[in-house]
């Protein structure tokens, strides 16, 4: 049996690679709790995205000369990169895109409008970011199928048990499912959705925004047919991400953006497409940002994704333990082994705004609102939740000041 | 910013409620946080002036308590005074900074108000609410 040394990560020495760490807010130090929304940088991502411009950067795929022979290079390197991360068989199988949500949308658009039609069904939680539910609904509505979205139970998990009753006798072409819920943490199961999905020659499209920075993920394993991430979750620059679709379909696939470098021949009468990826890339990417990107997912290999998973997995039962001594909170979602480091909850009925506004006058940033599931929250019964959410940096002492601000915010509005 | 004035609006909010066969009424929502503000006004024999104003709704203190605090102001003045109140006359008897997000929150009751007092009295709607335009008026 192969045995995987986990080493245990060190959040308070990786602090030291975050500048913005260094700074006080309101005259306190940064608890930044909002990693589900987006992460802060380290150093070896800023310094990449200086050395390259400063040295390799060019367009790429264009010219003969040095620069753009390196800055290509660059480029390409981290593609290969994305590709290892989600263990996908061929990096020409990973589409650059400007983050999860347009990679959602060029699944939704590209394949969605040729295959889909009336008496046809796409199928999504209600546990969908906005991201994998509107672009759905949208193409959906466009091209005549039905759009059904499949419920929770009490404690935020998916009723996996209700897909058949849910699809009833449609023919469901699309499932699509976040592997982990931005709003709740839950780890959901993709291998049963795409096993369902595949006994009904549907495809399944897999969001992996808040999944990819947290833990390793296999593409092989979940046995997905497209799955999308955003860089800027996972310590990189914004505006990049990577789609990755089995190679077969993204080749049947009709391109998305239509411009420079995604065509084979241009002419008058019509126009021909170049290859995947290219296909997909029309225009000047994102070119340092994906570089960036590359250099991120360096980053966070390097520490362990395994080790990155158990960390977080230590915070959220701490903070859970932590919250559940107030009984004036209310915590949604699972149990703390079935949910990543996401804590979504609400103060007696004090609002999330309110919440969140005395807690950052105390240096705590956590978000308030409702995560871009709005489908989620009218399940919820509730407006808007406060959410608590961690990353590699996060110390146990942050949750400490998290709790000491809410009884504040009581003492302050209750 | 939660000074005393405005948590003593929100935990006593004034004319809170319905008023059943109002004058006049609207409702209004922020879709970034979830504030609802709904708004009632009855005239007096006149059909000038305010009567009574009464609100209902959930959202954030500063959504509630400024709300609130326009009720107080509002009762006794007459409908196109209340129309051509600038935003800023709410603001000072609010009296803290606000940021933009936050403005909004602040602003949702008088934004509510005016559309009631135009459905009912014809009063004209402000053209100038820069930045609001992300409330839902209704």
């Amino acid at each position: 049996m192969a045995v995987t040394e986990t080493r245990k990560l060190d959040a308070q020495k990786l602090r030291v690679d975050f500048p913005i760490f260094e700074q006080q807010i309101h005259g306190k130090p940064l608890a930044y709790l909002d990693s589900a929304v987006t992460t802060h940088k380290p150093r070896a991502v800023l310094d990449k995205l200086r050395e390259f411009y400063e040295t390799s950067y060019a367009n790429v795929h264009r010219g003969v000369y040095t620069l753009s022979e390196r800055a290509t290079a660059e480029y390409e390197g981290a593609r290969e990169k994305a590709a290892a991360l989600i263990n996908a068989p061929s990096a020409r199988d990973v589409v650059f895109v400007r983050g999860a949500t347009e990679g959602l949308n060029l699944v939704a658009y590209a394949w969605g409008l040729d295959n889909l039609g009336p008496g046809d069904a796409v199928l999504v939680t209600e546990l969908e970011h906005h991201s994998n539910f509107v672009p759905w609904q949208y193409i959906a509505k466009r091209t005549g199928a039905d759009f059904l979205v499949l419920p929770l139970d009490d404690s935020g998990e998916l009723r996996i048990d209700l897909l058949d009753e849910v699809a009833g006798d449609a023919r469901v072409k699309v499932v699509g499912n976040n592997l982990v819920s931005n709003a709740l943490g839950t780890v959901n199961p993709i291998e049963k959705l795409s096993a369902w999905a595949h006994d009904r020659r549907a495809i399944m499209v897999v969001d992996a925004a808040q999944a990819a920075p947290h833990r390793a993920i296999d593409v092989q394993a979940l046995d997905c047919d497209f799955l999308a991430f955003s860089s800027h979750k996972m310590c990189g620059p914004t505006s990049v991400g990577a789609l990755w679709g089995r190679g077969e379909l993204l080749e049947r696939m009709a391109p998305f953006n239509l411009g420079g470098h995604m065509i084979r021949a241009v002419k008058v009468e019509g126009t021909t497409w170049g290859e995947v990826p290219a296909k997909f890339e029309a225009g000047t990417q994102p070119i340092a940002e994906a570089v960036g990107f590359g250099a991120a997912i360096d980053y966070i290999s390097e520490i362990g994704l395994g080790a990155i998973e158990q960390h977080e997995h230590e915070l959220v039962s701490y903070a859970l333990e932590r919250l559940a001594e107030l009984p004036w909170v209310k915590t949604y979602g699972p149990p703390a082994d079935r949910r990543a480091g996401i804590i979504s909850f609400n103060v007696d009925d004090i609002h999330p705004h309110d919440v969140a506004q005395i807690l950052d006058g105390e240096g705590v940033a956590i978000r308030a609102g409702h995560h871009c599931c709005q489908p989620l929250m009218a399940k919820l019964g509730v407006a808007a939740t406060n959410r608590a959410s961690f990353y590699l940096y996060t110390v146990p002492e942050e949750i400490d000041r998290l709790v000491d601000g809410l009884h504040k915010v009581r003492k302050i509005l209750s | 910013m939660y000074r005393e004035v405005i948590l003593d609006h929100y935990k006593n909010p004034r004319g809170h409620g319905v008023i059943e066969d109002a004058d006049a009424e609207a409702e209004g929502f922020n879709p970034l946080c979830g504030d609802e503000v709904s708004i009632y006004v009855s005239f007096a024999e006149d059909g000038e002036t305010i009567d009574d104003v009464k609100f209902s709704g959930r959202g954030c203190a500063i959504s509630q308590a400024a709300t609130s605090m326009l009720v107080d102001m509002a009762k006794g003045r007459k409908a196109h005074e209340l129309a051509d109140m600038p935003k800023d006359d709410l603001l000072e008897e609010i009296g803290i900074p606000l940021t933009p997000i936050r403005l909004k929150c602040a602003l949702l009751g008088l934004g509510v108000l005016k559309i009631a007092l135009h459905r009912a009295k014809g009063t004209p709607l402000p053209q100038e609410w820069a930045g609001l335009d992300e409330l839902e008026l209704k």
